[in-house]
């Protein structure tokens, strides 16, 4: 047996290249376009060609908020994968618990972005939020608009908790899909459970942990909302992510050239990780095959 | 290596069984003899899953006990019962070589490098896996997976009994009867007890020298494939086993011969004094479509049947023949031509069987 | 109006699914297509239904090339493997649901699904949605879906391989009978010889996306044109040797003297390849005729009432059909018999010269 084939197919793919096409191409030829020019006002602008993204990656306040966000996005990994792999683990497999365990799973995810960022304001208020009061009360002076180590833990909080829900709900998907006769045969050769999540689940997971992965960088990585309501990206620039730094760059200061060439580095780094995530998460424990 | 004995074993998956109705296995008493290769088979829903998984230590029976070589082990788990499993789909370590795959069992018992070396290569050579030891399990083919998950078995010197769940399903046709060959050698070789489920008779059949017949949560028969054919103990074997199956004919005491009922026609023979025993049973004559004679006229001893249709089978013409109002099948062999539309159907008493409630009475 | 195929030809990229297929479909007639796995009947039904574009050749009905008309436009019904159904769908409403299509009258649907819903012994299930049927009683459905459109052409592939042996036998049979019984041309792609000889009809050869024969179902069973047809059409697969004939003697491997006479009698020397039907093997001496193989088993394996004993010789492997079921051990010692006079002949390119006299007199 083998698949038909029918060149009248590509037709049915126009609609989504027409989508992608004004989404993000347009767009991003337009971005690209500012980056090369030095813009004064409508209709005066004056090629400048490389000279933005020299000025942009000689920019030391751009250069720290990299490695900021980098530090975010990593620790963002280490600890969401690994924590949703083991709430996923100790999930209930049958019965009525799981309905109940997934909808309250999912609550975080349901909420809109800016509004966690409020809702994290208000917990950690020292005055009438419950953590920033209770935590305050017990004599930790906390509060994260004063601290960056304070305003740090309080973003990680909020990310960790909004977030991987969606790495749980994504390796619970991988480990129910696993037939029960693993599971048997694994008892049968004797393996203990380390080596059952070591040998079994976790390869059956890997498609799914390939997406939460790239899923958390690169949402991580271009993290917005959240600390813009809560932090502002202050104390100081303690929490300047470059998302935040590009919006100040190109509205506060009206720095088209400059905020282009930015962007289309930062769009850069998200492509060129995402694609090495991709490919290490693939091979994982496929080298060799054949 | 064990025999397996079940003392009034039944399960139930109700809670609180009521009748007999809600046992999917009926009081069950048997034993399977060491060394034995075992089929279980029956169509799908009587009972033969349950019954595997009671062997395997996967279900706890609702009643009775299972030992092993006189050992009870109906508490014990798949593994404190140290039998090994191949099931449907085969389960294979993924990101282990085929090596590391056959020595997983060994190295989780702790045992020695050298031995476990040893055994592995012992167990690849004898199923033709020595040139893909090297190889990540996840690019075999389904057969060669298939061959690792009986390794995996095999490869365990102390393993009580191998239990194989329908093992040839996604096996390719062309494949299939390679890897039959392969599992009755590795029988002849190793000794092991096997316990084969199948629905299939054609794998039941050819695999094992003792195939189980299930029907309804009840063994309706055990016996060797020879034994399944020439002499089905119920109705239910008569009909499963064979293609097409046994002919049926309810037929009643008749002076002191069988009438077949709804005609006239009145068998004599040996029968009757058995049938006689039983006034009150429902009475079947059991012949095989290769069994039933046909003559060419009308003789002392053979009934006639009106020819519904007669088929070019290749090898062989299948005749359909009403006798009376009972369709009846008879094989007769490639060059016999079949003149006219009425033929004279011979029951020899040595080949025909008769049955009282499904029963085999001679 | 027949249904004709004008050198129709298939390739996908480099490889080759279909070659030159020319054919011709007389309507109301039953065709088995029969083939092996990857032979290419899926395709070529394909391509009859217009599901699939040749790349070569034209399709014609009644005179008139459609090749390029759309299946929805051609008046065609298709049979699966896989049990396709519409899963929120009752029964009745399955069956119904070309009929819907087609915008009959309420009382036409309703008459024509019950009595196509008796044909298939599925009354009683009517209400019920596929999900609870068994996969005999849903692939009992997809058929009367399909059987009740009354379409010119109704396709069916393989549609009992995927149900228990006993299933198969007796849906065989309905089947056969149900097709006598209609208007429609139809054509029923399996593997298997026995099926095949079952359902009768005019039977389509196909071999790695060639047509290697066609004719009367047992006509072409018992007259096998080429060692291919030989083989494809006979399960087990007829046994094949390759002999060298010299002065009225074939010597095959192993030692094998076989004297020619009666239908053999006038091929000429050289190379020559024999083929016998397992089932005109024997463990036991039928005739004076008999020559005799001693064998060793390799296996034996029960198909049906029947018993293939695989068995090997001075670099030969036989297969020996057997009635009945019988057990033999592995390795253990067997003389066969062979009768000359069941033999075919076939000449060094596989061509037929020669076959027993009860499979000539067909004729």
């Amino acid at each position: 047996m083998h698949k038909p084939t029918n060149n009248g197919a590509w037709l049915l793919v126009v609609p989504v290249v027409l989508l992608v096409a004004f989404n993000a191409i347009l767009p991003l030829m337009a971005v690209v376009n500012y980056s090369v020019q030095d813009i004064f006002g409508p209709g005066q602008a004056y090629w400048v060609g490389t000279e933005w993204y020299r000025e942009v990656l000689g920019d030391k306040r751009l250069h720290e908020a990299l490695w900021r966000q980098f530090l975010f996005s990593g620790m963002v990994l280490l600890i969401e994968i690994p924590l949703g792999v083991l709430i996923a683990l100790a999930m209930p497999r049958k019965g009525w618990a799981v309905s109940l365990v997934l909808v309250v799973l999912a609550l975080p995810l349901l909420i809109p972005w800016n509004v966690i960022g409020t809702i994290w304001i208000i917990f950690t208020r020292p005055d009438i939020g419950l953590m920033g009061y209770s935590l305050n009360s017990l004599g930790i002076a906390f509060d994260h608009t004063a601290s960056p180590l304070d305003a740090w833990i309080t973003l990680m909080l909020m990310e960790v908790w909004h977030w991987t829900p969606l790495v749980v709900l994504l390796a619970y998907a991988g480990l129910k899909a696993i037939p029960e006769a693993y599971y048997q045969a694994a008892a049968i050769d004797g393996a203990s459970a380390w080596k059952v999540f070591r040998y079994i689940q976790l390869p059956k997971m890997r498609g799914v942990l390939t997406i939460a992965v790239l899923l958390r960088f690169m949402d991580s990585f271009l993290i917005y909302a959240e600390p813009f309501v809560l932090t502002g990206g202050g104390p100081g620039n303690a929490t300047t992510f470059p998302s935040i730094y590009l919006v100040k760059v190109a509205l506060g200061q009206f720095d088209l050239g400059p905020a282009g060439a930015f962007s289309v580095i930062y769009f850069l780094i998200v492509l060129l990780f995402s694609w090495l995530f991709y490919q290490v998460l693939q091979n994982v424990g496929r080298g060799g095959a054949r | 290596m064990a025999g397996i004995t079940f003392e009034q074993v039944a399960h139930s998956y109700e809670r609180h069984p009521r009748g007999e109705r809600d046992f999917a296995l009926k009081t069950l008493d048997t034993t399977f003899e060491d060394g034995g290769a075992y089929a279980l088979l029956g169509p799908s829903g009587c009972g033969k899953t349950t019954l595997l998984n009671i062997v395997s230590g996967l279900l706890r029976p609702t009643r009775g006990r299972v030992l092993y070589d006189g050992r009870d082990v109906t508490r014990l788990s798949p593994a404190q019962r140290n039998i090994a499993q191949v099931f449907q789909f085969p389960v294979i370590y993924d990101t282990m070589t085929v090596e590391e795959n056959l020595a997983f069992p060994l190295r989780n018992r702790g045992l020695p490098a050298a031995a476990i070396a040893r055994r592995v290569a012992e167990v690849a050579e004898m199923l033709e896996l020595e040139s893909l030891l090297k190889q990540r399990a996840a690019g075999l083919t389904a057969d060669q997976k298939q061959k690792v998950s009986l390794g995996r078995g095999l490869v365990r010197v102390d393993v009580a009994a191998i239990l194989l769940d329908e093992p040839l399903t996604v096996i390719d046709p062309q494949l299939k009867w390679l890897l039959r060959r392969k599992l009755k050698e590795v029988h002849a070789r190793y000794n092991h007890t096997f316990v084969y489920v199948t629905h299939d008779q054609n794998e039941a059949l050819t695999f094992a020298d003792r195939v189980v017949v299930m029907y309804d949560g009840r063994i309706v028969q055990v016996g060797a494939p020879q034994d399944l054919f020439e002499r089905p103990r119920h109705r239910f074997v008569g009909y499963f086993i064979g293609s097409p199956g046994m002919n049926f004919l309810p037929c009643h005491l008749a002076g002191d011969g069988l009438g077949i009922d709804g005609t006239e026609v009145v068998l004599g023979g040996a029968w009757f004094a058995e049938a006689a025993a039983r006034p009150r049973a429902r009475l079947e004559l059991g012949i095989r479509p290769e069994h039933l004679q046909l003559a060419t006229a009308s003789e002392a001893g053979t009934v006639p049947a009106k020819v519904e249709r007669v088929e070019d089978l290749g090898n062989y013409k299948l005749v359909t023949a009403m006798l009376g109002p009972h369709r009846i099948f008879a094989k007769v062999p490639e060059g016999r031509e079949i003149g006219g539309d009425t033929v004279h159907l011979r029951f020899p008493p040595a080949r025909t069987r008769l049955y009282a409630d499904d029963e085999l009475l001679v | 109006m027949s249904l004709v195929l004008d050198m129709v030809g298939k390739t996908v990229g480099e490889e080759m699914h279909l070659e030159d297929i020319s054919l011709t479909l007389e309507p109301g007639r039953l065709y088995v297509l029969l083939g092996p796995t990857l032979a290419g009947k899926t395709t070529l039904m394909r391509i009859m239904a217009g599901l699939e574009r040749p790349t070569g050749g034209r399709v014609l009905e009644g005179g008139i090339d459609v090749t390029r008309v759309s299946v929805r436009k051609r008046s065609v019904a298709m049979v699966y493997q896989q049990f396709v159904n519409y899963p929120p769908l009752t029964v009745y409403e399955n069956i119904a649901s070309p009929l819907r299509i087609a915008g009959l009258p309420r009382p036409e649907i309703d008459r024509r699904v019950r009595e196509m819903a008796r044909m298939l012994h599925i009354e009683e299930l009517l209400d019920r949605l596929p999900a609870q049927l068994s996969g005999g009683q849903q692939q009992r459905c997809a058929i009367a879906r399909a059987l009740v459109k009354q379409a010119r052409l109704l396709l069916l592939d393989e549609p009992l391989v995927n149900l228990d042996f006993k299933l198969r036998e007796e849906l065989r049979v309905e089947l056969r009978d149900l097709f006598a019984r209609q208007e429609t041309t139809v054509v029923y792609a399996t593997t298997e010889p026995l099926e095949a000889l079952m359902m009768g009809g005019e039977v389509i050869v196909l071999d790695q996306g060639r047509l290697l024969q066609t004719g009367p179902t047992a006509e072409v069973y018992h007259r096998p044109g080429t060692t291919a047809v030989a083989r494809v059409f006979s399960d087990p697969p007829m046994n094949l040797v390759r002999v060298a004939v010299r002065n009225g003697v074939a010597v095959a491997p192993g030692g094998l003297h076989v004297p020619l006479r009666a239908h053999l009698a006038h091929l000429p020397d050289g190379r020559h390849t024999f083929g016998v039907r397992a089932a005109h093997l024997s463990t036991r001496r039928r005739g004076e005729e008999d020559l005799e193989i001693p064998t060793e088993v390799t296996l034996a394996e029960v198909s049906g009432s029947e018993t293939f004993v695989h068995v090997h010789h001075g670099g030969v492997d036989w297969v020996v059909q057997e009635e009945g079921v019988h057990e033999y051990a592995l390795g253990e010692p067997l003389r066969i018999y062979l009768d000359p006079a069941h033999l075919y002949a076939f000449d060094h390119l596989g061509v037929l010269e020669a076959a027993p006299a009860v499979a000539t007199e067909r004729r």
